[in-house]
């Protein structure tokens, strides 16, 4: 998501190389080019100014390790000052029970669907959410929200006929707590900060409900405004935390980075897609790493671990094992992969590939290998020799793909077979050669393996 | 007309306070000064401006400034102003009256930027001015999209096609074409699903929607207007790139520039890409979509409107 700002860094620091020490001189022109990068990527003018200022006091007089180029050096004191930036403070939830949280932000910011993504998140944790619709302004924002709390089956709460926002809140927190609920989570309308009469509105609800929690709700490409916003809402409601949305588009993100630190309060969650599951933690270090390319690999290790059941892949891995894998089971993998999000989202948080575009193209042919295996009998996934040629063409009549299709998902699935019969017998060298050949052949296996 | 330009006024009167609170020091002051050029360095900046722009209007009141050393904070607001209207020059979109019935005006653009609620106000106004409009519910995506639009066309008494949720959105255009040619309607406005630029499997969508749309007409849609939302930053340009190359963009809607932004950003689309800007949303109710007018723009970001400076 900060990819250009990336760039523009690695372009402004490549001058850097072959220097002996870091001096005002050598920096400058550097300096003058990540300060640039900073504003053209939506920091905050003064922020930048400050950013800048303490990398340069840092940086001058540093002698240039040995082994070490000047340029990787910046970056590590550019690395360390942005993770300060960002916070290394509180991004957890408050502990308290009932939990109750406040959502507030600008019009279109994502209020609704994060108050869904949230809900998700904290009943995968342990809690029963209720959520409570109080933007009676839009229209049908409030059915928005009951769709979305039936499709993630989380306790809801509205009052259409009150216009009575503080006690709407009130009468949902009496609501949870009638129906056992721990957390009670608040939807309000967005709202200008400049909108004396709607802000005087939600610190009434603020003074009503009492929240553990008041999460500002900021769109990841907002300008410089962010920094209004964000001052007047922290001003008129104490904010606990941040919930930047949109990262999953090509933001450069500067707003994260002038709204950290111009109020200090620290960011919570991101938000990475459309679907109620993308919904992230906030890590200022991965964060930081993520704008220096560095990827971002703890991110999806720890999202490989929440989707993938242990024992499933054990399971799994003893099959491979005893190259006793059918397509069956390939296709649970496959299945397993694509709960962890989607692809585009998985091969941002690798390292060097920030910048890779997935397109369209891996998400379909998955999806159409996926359509293939169903079209199978059981009897077919477990044993596909069984299938001959009309076998073949009712699978792809089936899928509504070509049966060249159908017979090229067979031939690489009878590769990876010879593949872990191999692994079995303990050819690791003719293995290899086979992979390369799988390679050149240009298919690299299959998709999601 | 009066009324016209008055609302307008009213609408940025926030956001003309908020930059003349910053520049105070400026275009209040008597005499300009090295520390006051800095200060205005940071309010075009913090107006989303972008460096270039920011650039172009630093230069020519340095060099005013250089060639005067009187130059009062007045002129200086009004090289200011008179950079933004040659920048800015053409950036005026006026649509012209339909020329086939019905003609489509698409609604595209990221999510949350003010699709749905622009597809109503510009109906409404479209309304006004004597034409006969319908709304095509194309978001069948996000939850209660349909709804939203459904809302407001009761209370603007607009006739509004939808389908189910989750239906394709395509089919839902085709339909609706096909009701408003039945009827004989000026417009079809079509609001389409926010989609981020960078998910190409949505921007797909998108095309499919207009190849559906031209078995019945193969001009339509005619207008493919992007909705912007003014408080975003240089991203927005982004967008509308990607938008532009996969849906040749014919117009832009800024939005919520009732706030204290001043949708800077907008200058930067138009200096890259030349699509002219239609409308600006100053305000929630239905009369607040306003026609884009360089003029008033440039003067009121640079406080010149009538007021005292």
């Amino acid at each position: 998501m900060f990819e250009s700002l990336t760039e523009k860094l690695g372009s402004a620091l490549r001058n850097l190389r072959g220097v002996g020490t870091l001096t005002e001189a050598n920096m400058a022109d550097a300096l003058k080019e990540v300060r640039t990068a900073l504003l053209a990527a939506d920091v905050h003018f003064k922020v930048a100014r400050d950013f800048v200022e303490r990398v340069q006091t840092q940086c001058v007089g540093q002698e240039v390790l040995k082994g070490v180029a000047p340029g990787q050096q910046v970056v590590k004191i550019i690395h360390d000052e942005l993770v300060r930036l960002l916070g290394e403070g509180e991004t957890n939830l408050s502990a308290a029970r009932p939990l109750k949280i406040l959502m507030v932000g600008l019009h279109g910011s994502g209020k609704t669907t994060s108050t869904a993504k949230l809900g998700k998140l904290l009943k995968k944790r342990g809690y029963r959410p209720l959520v409570a619709a109080c933007d009676i302004y839009r229209p049908a924002a409030i059915d928005q929200l009951e769709i979305l709390a039936k499709q993630e089956e989380l306790s809801f709460y509205a009052d259409r006929a009150s216009r009575d926002v503080p006690a709407i809140g009130a009468a949902a927190l009496a609501a949870a707590s009638a129906d056992g609920s721990d957390c009670v989570i608040f939807d309000t309308a967005g709202r200008l900060q400049i909108d004396a009469n709607l802000i005087e509105e939600v610190k009434k609800l603020r003074a009503k409900v009492q929240p553990d929690e008041v999460l500002l709700v900021v769109d990841g490409a907002l300008g410089q405004e962010a920094v209004n916003v964000a001052k007047t809402f922290h001003e008129a409601l104490s904010l606990t935390g941040l919930i930047l949305t949109k990262l999953d588009g090509d933001a450069r993100g500067g707003a994260a980075l002038s709204i950290k630190s111009i109020t200090g309060v620290p960011i919570k969650f991101i938000g990475m897609g459309e679907k109620t599951g993308d919904f992230d933690t906030f890590y200022p270090d991965r964060l930081a790493s993520r704008i220096l390319g560095m990827g971002d690999v703890v991110s999806l290790v720890e999202k490989a671990q929440e989707h993938i059941d242990q024992k499933d892949a054990e399971r799994m891995a003893e099959k491979m094992r005893k190259a006793d894998f059918n397509l069956e089971d390939f296709l649970a993998q496959m299945q397993q992969v694509k709960k962890m999000g989607s692809m585009q989202s998985l091969i941002g948080m690798m390292p060097g590939m920030s910048g890779v575009e997935v397109g369209p193209d891996a998400e379909k042919q998955m999806a159409r290998t996926e359509a293939i295996i169903h079209s199978m009998t059981y009897q077919e996934r477990r044993k596909p020799e069984v299938l001959n040629g009309s076998r073949r063409q009712r699978i792809a009549n089936g899928a509504g793909v070509k049966i060249v299709e159908v017979n090229q998902l067979l031939k690489q699935f009878q590769q990876m077979q010879k593949m872990m019969k191999m692994m079995k017998g303990g050819g690791g060298k003719k293995m290899m050669r086979q992979m390369e050949m799988m390679q050149r052949q240009g298919k690299g296996g299959f998709p999601g393996m | 007309m009066f009324g016209l330009f008055k609302k307008f006024k009213d609408g940025f009167a926030k956001t003309v306070k908020a930059i003349s609170d910053q520049t105070a020091g400026i275009f209040f002051g008597k005499r300009i000064d090295a520390d006051s050029l800095e200060e205005l360095e940071e309010a075009l900046y913090t107006a989303d401006f972008g460096v270039e722009t920011t650039a172009e209007i630093l230069a020519e009141i340095r060099k005013a400034y250089t060639a005067d050393e009187t130059l009062q904070g007045r002129q200086a607001a009004e090289i200011g102003a008179a950079v933004l209207t040659r920048v800015l020059a053409g950036a005026e979109g006026a649509l012209p009256p339909p020329a086939t019935k019905p003609t489509v005006i698409a609604m595209i653009g990221v999510n949350g930027s003010g699709k749905t609620t622009t597809a109503a106000k510009l109906a409404w106004r479209l309304k006004g001015d004597g034409q006969m409009v319908t709304l095509a519910a194309c978001d069948t995506f996000r939850a209660a999209a349909v709804e939203q639009l459904k809302s407001w066309a009761t209370k603007l008494d607009i006739e509004v096609i939808a389908s189910h949720p989750g239906a394709d959105a395509a089919a839902v255009a085709f339909d609706a074409w096909q009701a408003a040619k039945a009827r004989g309607r000026d417009y079809l406005i079509v609001d389409t699903a926010g989609r981020l630029h960078t998910k190409g499997h949505l921007m797909d969508e998108l095309a499919k929607i207009r190849r559906v749309l031209q078995k019945h007409d193969p001009s339509a849609p005619q207008h493919r207007w992007l909705v912007v939302d003014g408080s975003l930053g240089t991203n927005s340009i982004e967008q509308a790139k990607v938008f532009h190359e996969s849906f040749g963009l014919t117009g832009l809607v800024v939005t919520k520039l009732d706030g204290t932004s001043r949708g800077g950003a907008l200058v930067g689309i138009w200096r890259q890409l030349k699509i002219p800007i239609y409308f600006l949303g100053l305000g929630e109710q239905a009369e607040d979509l306003q026609p884009f007018s360089v003029e008033n723009y440039a003067k009121a970001v640079f406080g010149l409107d009538d007021q005292k400076v």
